[in-house]
Order: C-alpha cells, then structure tokens, then sequence
C-alpha cells in the first residue's frame, strides 16, 4: 500500500482546506519563496506520499526535539510530526525494545534509499563508541547503519552540526559530528542549541515539498535561515552604528535598549534566524529580551571564550585563561618597547666608546 | 655578490656592480671623506611605503575602536553615527592598503631590482645566509661594524617578507572575509573571501587572528621605526633619505 500523500493526512486529522491553503503559503514565505509557490507546495503535498524520516538520538540533550514540537507555526505540530511519517524517532515513538528495532529495519529495507535521517546529538568515537549505547549497541554503529541507504541527512542542532557541549576541550568521549563520521550522503547543518523551531519544519516541509535539498552555505547550513548574521537584522543595529552601548547589564543604556556589544554579544559573529524568525511564535529572541546572543549555532561555540567578552580567550594557545588578543598584545609591545629601550641605550654606549677610542687616536672600528 | 650588498671593493669608480642601475648617481667629497650615493627606491616604491604606513595607522587605530568601541553615547541613534563612520573609515583604508599593496606587487616587475627585494628572499644563496649571520652580530654587538647593502639586508629583507608580505597577504583575506560578512553572500567580497571564515574555524575565530595580526603589525612597526633610526645613525649608509627621495648614500667606501 503506498503512503498516504501529506493532504489526506491533514484532511483525516480534521484540517480544513482552508487552514491547509493557509499553511502553505505561510511556509512558502517562511522559505523565503514568495506567494506564486505557495500553490506549488499544496500541489506538492496533495499528490506526493510521505517520505519516511527516521530520527537518531545520540549524544544530546533533547533540546532540537523539544524545540520541533513547539513549532509555532500554523499546524507544525499538528501536521509536520504526522506528515513526515516520523517512522522512528525513540524520544518520541509510542513503541519500545524490539518493536521500535524493529520498525527501524523495516523502513531501511522498504524504502531503501528513499528515506531522510534526521541525526539529534552526535556519536562519541572513544572506547569504539561505548560512551552511547542504543539498543545495546555503540550509537556510530547505528548511525553509520542507518545513514548507508538515507537520501540525506539533517544534522540537528549544534551537537550534530558541530559538535557542541560534549565536544567542547578537552572533549573526553571524542565526540564527534556527523559530517566527521559520514562522507558519502548529503548533509544538512541546522545549528543552534537548539534550532529555532520554525527552521527546523521549514528545511523538512522544504525538503518533503520540493524532493531536493534547500540551498546550502559553504558550511552546509541552508540559505534561507542562515545567509545573514543575527547582527544584520538586529533591531538594536542602529543604536550599534550610532555607539550606543550596554556598558553593565544595570545601567541606563541596557534599560533604554542598546546595543549589547560591549557585553559580548556574538550577533556580529553568529549566522542564524533568531532576529527575523524569533522564538515562540515570533515573540522574542534573547537580544530582545537584553541578553546577549552568545552564538549557540557558530561551530566550538563553547570553546571561543566568555559569553561576556567580544575577544575570545586565547587559553589554547598557551597564553592563560585570562588572555585576549588585547592582553597579548600589549604584553608583547611593551616587551619589544623595553627590548628596544634598552637595545638603543646600550647602542648609545657603544658608540660613545667607539668615538671615544677613536678621537684617542686609535684605530677606528672597522676591522673585522 | 647578492643583489643587496654592494660591491664596493675599489674606490670610485664603482666596480662593475652586479646590480642593474647601481651606478653611483654623484660623488660628493665631504670633509675629506667620500660619498658614493646611488638610487634606490623610485617613486612608486616610496609612494606605496608612505601611503601603506597611513593605512597602517589609520587602519590600526580605527580597527582597536572597532573591537573596543568609545564610551557609550547618550540622545536618540539618530543623531550619531560614531561607529558607522569608524568603520567607514577602517574599510576605506582597508580598500586603499589593498589596492596599494596590488600596486606594488604589480611595480616589482616594472621597477627596478630594489622594487623586487620586497617579495624574493634568495634563501638559497649563500652571501644571504652570511649577511642575515652578520646583521644578527651587528644587533647583539657582537661586531663592531655591519656589512654595506644597497638595498636591505638579509635580515631586514627576512622580516619585511615575513610581516610585509606574508603579515598583509593574511590581514587583506581576512579582512575582506570579515567584511564580505556584512556586503553579504553572493557579493565579489563573499565569492572571493568567504572561504577564509570557514577554513579557519568561524566568524568570531577570524575576528580573533584579524586582531591578533594587527598586534603582529604593531610590533613590526616598533621595530622598524627603531631599526631605520638607528641604522640611520651607525650603519654605513643613509636609511631615511633612502625613503624619502630615493637615494641612499654610504658613509666610505671600504671594502665588505
């Protein structure tokens, strides 16, 4: 029996036609499409079956997972966990034991090389894996598994992209991301910790609507949400372009609104959605809410220093936890400064000498 | 004989120099010493010199406001524009020390042997290694008089190579890469440099080395400033002249 297409799934679940037109066309402006696609993707989803993702917990805390089931947009929850025919997801799946293992294997053979792998988290790679048991065996055994006959892959989240938190120094699982353990599928990098919820249904409604796999960066990451830097959208850019400053979290600046660049904030830095897209259902994103971004989705994000300061740490290069570039540099220069300080005065001495011995009539200094 | 070092073994008339043009451009007889001056760095060497150490200030000044910004400021954003007009700056100059430093690339071939020193560093020739050994001694006091160059010495060639060429070569990448960030993929910034951010671990790891290279630039500078000065005073031969309008005079003319 072939799978029913994503319209029937709607329909049985009680949506009206109505809030499914909706729904298409709010994706397609979430995809950055315009509205002459928006017949497009509900063409796509009235005739296409669903396409099988099977989704693989590694190394994780489950934030991609509970972010995707918040998804605020019309019908997401509703909608994109059913239409995907989400086959296997062990956080969320009803079944357990073997029937779960089960399900698994019956999908990899049905639909070989037609199904997408949605990777949470990342396999460990030190002890031969056994820092991530799933089903008894090493998670990289089942991901290299699983990820033998996908379509693609999605790498959720910044553990999977990245590596995040548990691959942060000195990274004692050797954990590892999956585009480091994989190298023959097509790898999508949705990072962030976790991905903002909308990012995340749109790259797989994009995906399921339009059978190809969305524009990609140079670092994998799909354009449409991350082409531009939380800077360049920031609603407290022009406080930024006048230097306009949060100097302390309890002055008059951070009451007014500035800009949190001088506290650390890593917009300028970070490439991700959250000052256009924002979080739950558009209501705020953290530099709204006076924190600044500390740039969840940019690769070793742990490992480039305070959350606090625009200079990154220098502790792996041997400088000391509390280095910067500034400290550095400075140290450096007043060491050059001194060396030449004392370099000029002891020239200064010589050459008095050299006159000296000279004007008393002796051979002058060019002998070698 | 390397192209740096002058010959000089006989008094006036200069031997056969191995160095194209390095005949002397005037002989002056000077308090009952003479002094053989020949030309140096035409003009668009020392035109890029003057124009590349402007950048290099504007550039350095601009670029620490950029990371360390000025106290904040007070009134509605629509009445200052202090960073935007810094970072016009620094990008301006930042266009202009590229450009001048594509210039001088381009000059190497027109110009004259001098105009190529900058980016060859003849390694595997003998008389380098004993003149870059020589000028070591020549710092730590060890010898009481340096060797004579007409252009650099091995030593001096070594650094400008290193920070010059190598130093500028990486602040050009990635300063283009940081600011292909903001003209934004797809522009010529991002397709001509927007490899650099990935291949080196990230926007904020590229911020990192773009200010720790402008660290590297500072302590050239102080050295440099340092060494022209003193060389000026105690080596053979005249330095600032040398930058200034071209011609480089030796104090003698004994032998190496």
């Amino acid at each position: 029996m072939a799978l029913e297409t994503f319209y029937e799934v709607m329909r049985r679940q009680g949506i009206t036609r109505r809030s499914f037109l909706k729904y298409c066309s709010l994706t397609a402006a979430a995809l950055g499409l315009g509205p002459e696609f928006a017949p497009t993707i509900a063409h796509a989803m009235e005739t296409k079956p669903r396409t099988p993702v099977l989704w693989l917990h590694g190394l994780e805390c489950t934030c991609c997972s509970e972010s995707f089931i918040r998804s605020a947009h019309p019908l997401v929850k509703d909608v994109v966990l059913s239409m995907i025919s989400l086959d296997y997801d062990d956080t969320l799946m009803a079944s357990a034991g073997y029937q779960a293992e089960a399900i698994l294997e019956e999908v990899m053979t049905k639909y070989k090389g037609n199904y997408i792998l949605a990777v949470e988290g990342n396999p460990p790679l030190n002890e031969d894996g056994m820092y991530c048991i799933i089903g008894g065996k090493p998670f990289v055994d089942q991901l290299k598994r699983v990820a033998t006959d996908a379509k693609a892959i999605i790498s959720w989240g910044s553990c999977a992209s990245y590596g995040c938190v548990q691959a942060a120094r000195p990274n004692p699982t050797r954990a590892t991301p999956v585009h480091e353990v994989i190298f023959d599928k097509p790898i999508i990098k949705v990072p962030g910790c976790p991905p903002i919820a909308e990012v995340m249904t749109g790259v797989i409604t994009y995906m399921l609507t339009f059978d190809q796999l969305p524009a990609l960066d140079r670092q994998g990451r799909p354009l449409m949400f991350y082409s531009q830097r939380i800077h360049d959208k920031c609603y407290r850019r022009p406080h930024f372009d006048a230097g306009q400053y949060v100097e302390h979290f309890d002055d008059e600046g951070a009451r007014k609104g500035y800009c949190l660049y001088k506290v650390g904030c890593k917009g300028p830095t970070t490439y991700n959605a959250c000052s256009t897209v924002r979080w739950n259902d558009g209501v705020s994103f953290p530099i709204q809410a006076g924190h600044g971004c500390i740039g969840c989705s940019e690769e070793g994000f742990w490992d480039k220093g305070s959350w606090y300061a625009r200079l990154a740490d220098l502790k792996e290069s041997g400088f000391g936890i509390e280095s910067n570039a500034d400290k550095v540099g400075l140290a450096a220069a007043a060491v050059v400064g001194g060396g030449v300080a004392v370099h000029a005065a002891v020239s200064a001495l010589k050459r008095a000498q050299v006159k000296h011995d000279t004007s008393n009539g002796a051979d002058k200094g060019g002998d070698k | 004989m390397t192209d740096a070092s002058l010959p000089g073994t006989a008094p006036p008339p200069a031997p056969a120099p191995a160095a194209a043009g390095a005949a002397p451009a005037e002989e002056v007889v000077k308090g009952g010493k003479q002094l053989t001056t020949f030309y140096i760095y035409e003009a668009p060497v020392r035109l890029w010199h003057w124009v590349n150490a402007l950048c290099i200030v504007v550039l350095c000044i601009t670029g620490y406001l950029i990371a360390s910004p000025f106290p904040t400021l007070s009134g509605q954003p629509s009445d200052h524009y202090l960073m935007g007009t810094i970072r016009f700056i620094h990008f301006s100059a930042g266009y202009i020390f590229a450009v001048a430093f594509i210039g001088r690339i381009l000059w190497a071939f027109a110009g004259n042997t001098y105009a190529r020193e900058l980016f060859t560093l003849p390694v595997w020739k003998k008389s380098f290694w004993r003149g870059f050994f020589t000028e070591i001694a020549w710092y730590a006091f060890l010898k009481p008089r340096p060797m004579k160059f007409m252009g650099h010495n091995p030593l001096a060639q070594t650094f400008l190579f290193v920070v010059m060429v190598l130093g500028t070569i990486f602040m050009i990448f990635t300063g283009f890469a940081l600011y292909s960030e903001g003209t934004g993929l797809g522009s010529w910034q991002s397709r001509m440099f927007g490899w650099v951010i990935p291949l080196l671990g990230g926007s904020m790891q590229v911020h990192t080395l773009h200010h720790i290279g402008m660290w590297a630039i500072i302590l050239f500078v102080i050295v440099h400033v340092y060494t022209v000065i003193r060389e000026d005073i105690m080596s053979r031969q005249t330095m600032i002249s040398a930058i200034t309008n071209g011609y480089r005079s030796f104090r003698d003319n004994d032998p190496d």
